[in-house]
């Protein structure tokens, strides 16, 4: 890579090498599709990558919410329940009573809509308590995922939610141009996301507020608010991942999106994000999700026994940080 | 004072520098053991290096150490170091959830007799003696960091005395006392002192000197000037000595075209009033440049934030250019056509992870193209207008903040304070931790706003700051307490500043 300082690079050069810290991560997502291909002949088969794009959607479009929360300077631990509470109750305020719902029977739109609107109301109250009181963020949404995941298994009570209009399942199932929907929907929010933190003020604010929050207030940008934005849109996402694996699945259950947080914050972090705020981009938290998704998808191909499956999974996620931290030579925290 | 015995320490043709900057300069001190020594001089004089190579944290390129007589020992032998001299710094270095008695006694706790465990009984029973040996009126069961700051300073300096070293370094122990607590304080270092202690005090505030010091050393650019009893030195003859020049020339008056009538009143002030400052009245023209001087203490600094949004004012009211400021939020501010460079860069000015033309741009995202979208030509045009007039050295507005040296990040501060195109301009110590050639283009830079019709107000305590205003306030303990048209004396304003009357003594 050679040291940058050293050469004698113009602006322009200077610039592209600085975005080569967001690709950090593709050695190893190009040693994952070598190793994958040479292991199993159906790996990158079209079925499969589809297979795999599909797959990571849901997980994509939590990575996407929780990237901005850190970038910002901030985290948010209660996306995985907002991605299970929110699709459930969509569910249940259209299904009918006999099938376990409200049976307020609510027109599918309205169902719909709820769903996004809920995650926000979740993000809106990490925020009162984290930028209106002042409270630790780490604390907060811990609890929140705890109360968020025991409200969801109070209302389901064991049930498997399934009987609601097929417009539930469409992000999961329905396909265009070959592609699942799910698939363009993620991808298009990454785009826009990418595109604002890029190229509109408020996504250069959430930089800045990552970066040093004191100084973006003493350039008059609105700190609170910019926090503010960061959860109630994390929030939204992540209900609307829920959809996507309520899609895929066909129904909604107690544990769903549990664990998944941890999968979200190793995606992110691998891919550049940094814990600190302020550092790293929406395509190094893409590629880090397209690693962990052909992972899941590799290992399951392998037929690794689901008793090894965690410890292998996590020990790879460790790998790729080292990998990371060797390709790009410095240190994610430092 | 008697030779019979040499000297606590002795100090002798020190030089140190730091690339190009020479830090000290052939400097001798030597300290007597009794006789509190104050070590006084502007900023960048040469204090905090004298202070680290007496304490052996840094090697000077030339010139020898001596405690009672004997060479300093190896850098390395922090304990050889500490039994011969201590520093309480400014920040505390206490551990605040632990008691007092742990602090005392961190990482050489008293062990039970048989075992290799720590006795808490042992150690508070040391701990009460060691605060009963010195007089330090602290529980020592007490955590540390509920301690004020005076008891914390005492405490510091029991665990010092405790390791052995009767030599204490006092880095401007008064900056965050109130005049009471700065009392209590001195009155607790007399008594010291009786019993045997030898400060050496480091402070910007001359009153202080003659409270608790016997001798005082001067220090200027790097060279010792005058070494001399307190009582040879009144406080006229210190100021002169820091300042140098005997009564000097006056400050030479810049070529200053008045604008013609009456200039409009850009910043009008009435009774504002915040924790930090009192009463404050005053008004700023447009095209007129006003310093405003003070010790940390004084409230200058909150005053110039106030106006910039960032400090929130109790009472008064302000006006800029007639209409009503709202003051506690920065867009409010931005708004109203402030502009500021806020005081400490690392803090509040800068997001080094940014790049230049980020930085300089950030209190206008919202103007360099349409909805809210960045254009990043319009922002690399604006970034390489402020790099050309600031002379920023930079490879472009590409490169990260993090890469420039401080006096050109300051130059960034500058430029996005500039970049809204402010009326009125508030600088916070605006040279402070720069090179000289970056010094001359801030202060330029502020003498070109003033040119081109807007309010400038420098808050510093710098007099080469101070010298581009047309007119220097001086804040003392939140109010204002003077006010000198340019052409001042260094050694009157300085005075002022400390808050001493230069004539008496």
């Amino acid at each position: 890579m050679g040291d940058p300082a050293a050469s004698p690079a113009g602006p322009a050069r200077r610039a592209a090498l600085f975005r080569v810290r967001d690709l950090a991560l593709l050695p190893a997502v190009v040693l994952l599709v070598v190793v994958g291909a040479v292991t199993d002949h159906t790996f990158l088969e079209r079925d499969n990558l589809i297979n795999i794009l599909g797959a990571s959607s849901a997980l994509g479009l939590l990575v996407l919410a929780e990237a901005m929360i850190l970038l910002s300077g901030r985290m948010d631990l209660s996306l995985e329940s907002v991605a299970g509470l929110a699709p459930a109750l969509g569910f249940l305020v259209v299904m009918p009573a006999a099938s376990g719902g409200f049976g307020t029977l609510w027109p599918a739109w309205l169902g719909l809509l709820i769903i996004p609107v809920a995650g926000a109301c979740v993000g809106a109250v990490n925020a009162a308590l984290i930028v209106g009181l002042g409270l630790n963020g780490f604390i907060v949404t811990l609890a929140m995922n705890i109360v968020l995941r025991g409200l969801l298994i109070g209302l389901v009570s064991g049930r498997t939610l399934f009987d609601a209009p097929a417009a539930f399942f469409a992000l999961g199932s329905d396909t265009w141009l070959g592609l699942p929907l799910c698939v363009w929907l993620t991808a298009g929010c990454f785009a826009v996301a990418g595109f604002c933190l890029r190229y509109h003020r408020f996504g250069r604010a959430v930089y800045a507020v990552g970066g040093n929050a004191p100084a973006a207030r003493a350039a008059g940008i609105r700190v609170a608010r910019v926090g503010w934005a960061v959860l109630v849109v994390g929030g939204a996402l992540s209900a609307v991942a829920g959809l996507v694996i309520a899609g895929r699945v066909g129904a909604v259950n107690a544990d769903q999106g549990s664990g998944m947080i941890f999968t979200v914050f190793a995606a992110a972090v691998i891919g550049g994000i940094s814990l600190r705020g302020g550092r790293g981009s929406l395509l190094g938290a893409l590629l880090g999700t397209l690693l962990l998704g052909m992972l899941e998808n590799l290992l399951t191909l392998a037929q690794v026994s689901s008793f090894w499956i965690q410890a292998i999974y996590g020990g790879i996620i460790l790998l790729a940080l080292i990998v990371a931290r060797l390709t790009t030579g410095e240190a994610q925290e430092s | 004072m008697t030779r019979a015995r040499p000297p606590l320490v002795e100090a002798r043709g020190i030089t140190k520098r730091y690339g190009p900057t020479v830090a000290l300069l052939d400097t001798d001190l030597a300290v007597e053991a009794g006789a509190s020594h104050a070590l006084v001089g502007r900023n960048g004089a040469g204090k905090s290096t004298l202070v680290s190579v007496l304490t052996g944290l840094t090697r000077p390129e030339r010139g020898t150490v001596r405690y009672d007589g004997e060479p300093a020992p190896p850098l390395a032998d922090r304990a050889a170091w500490r039994r011969r001299v201590a520093c309480v710094y400014q920040r505390s270095t206490v551990v605040g959830e632990l008691s007092v008695a742990e602090n005392l006694f961190l990482g050489r706790q008293p062990v039970t007799p048989r075992g290799r465990v720590i006795s808490r009984r042992l150690m508070r029973r040391r701990a009460r003696a060691l605060l009963d040996e010195w007089g330090v009126p602290v529980d020592e069961t007490a955590r540390a960091g509920g301690l004020s700051v005076e008891d914390t300073k005492l405490v510091e300096i029991a665990r010092a005395l405790s390791r052995g070293t009767r030599l204490i370094v006092l880095d401007e122990p008064t900056a965050q006392l109130d005049s009471r607590a700065a009392g209590r304080l001195f009155a607790h270092m007399r008594r010291l002192e009786e019993a045997g202690v030898t400060f050496l005090y480091i402070s910007h505030h001359l009153r202080e000197v003659y409270e608790v010091c016997q001798v005082v050393t001067v220090l200027r650019d790097a060279r010792r000037i005058v070494t001399a009893p307190v009582g040879e030195m009144p406080p006229g003859k210190l100021i002169e000595a820091m300042t140098g020049g005997r009564g000097g020339p006056p400050a030479p008056p810049a070529e200053r075209p008045r604008p013609a009538g009456p200039a409009p009143a850009a910043v009008r002030l009435e009774h504002l009033s915040s924790p930090r400052f009192h009463d404050i009245s005053l008004t700023v023209g447009a095209g007129e440049v006003v310093g405003l001087a003070g010790l940390a203490g004084s409230g200058s600094h909150q005053l110039g934030a106030a106006l910039a949004g960032l400090h929130r004012t109790t009472g008064g009211r302000a006006w800029i250019f007639g209409r009503p400021l709202r003051t506690g939020s920065v867009p409010a501010a931005l708004a109203a056509g402030v502009g500021c460079l806020p005081r400490d860069r690392h803090h509040e000015g800068l997001v080094a992870g940014l790049s230049v033309a980020e930085n300089i741009t950030m209190p206008i995202s919202g103007r360099l193209g349409p909805l809210g979208l960045i254009s990043p030509r319009a922002r690399d045009a604006v970034a390489r207008r402020a790099i050309a007039d600031l002379d920023i050295g930079t490879r472009g507005p590409a490169e990260p903040l993090s890469r420039l040296s401080g006096g050109n990040q300051q130059k960034v501060v500058l430029a996005r304070a500039l970049a809204t195109d402010p009326r009125v301009l508030v600088l916070i110590d605006p040279t402070a931790g720069v090179d000289v050639r970056a010094k001359q283009t801030l202060l330029a830079a502020a003498l070109r706003a003033r040119a081109e019709g807007r309010a400038v107000l420098v808050v510093s305590d710098q007099l080469e700051d101070l010298r581009v205003c047309d007119r220097v306030l001086v804040m003392f303990n939140g109010f204002v307490s003077a006010e000198y048209p340019a052409g001042w004396r260094d050694a009157d304003l300085l005075a002022a500043v400390e808050g001493v009357t230069p004539g008496h003594g």
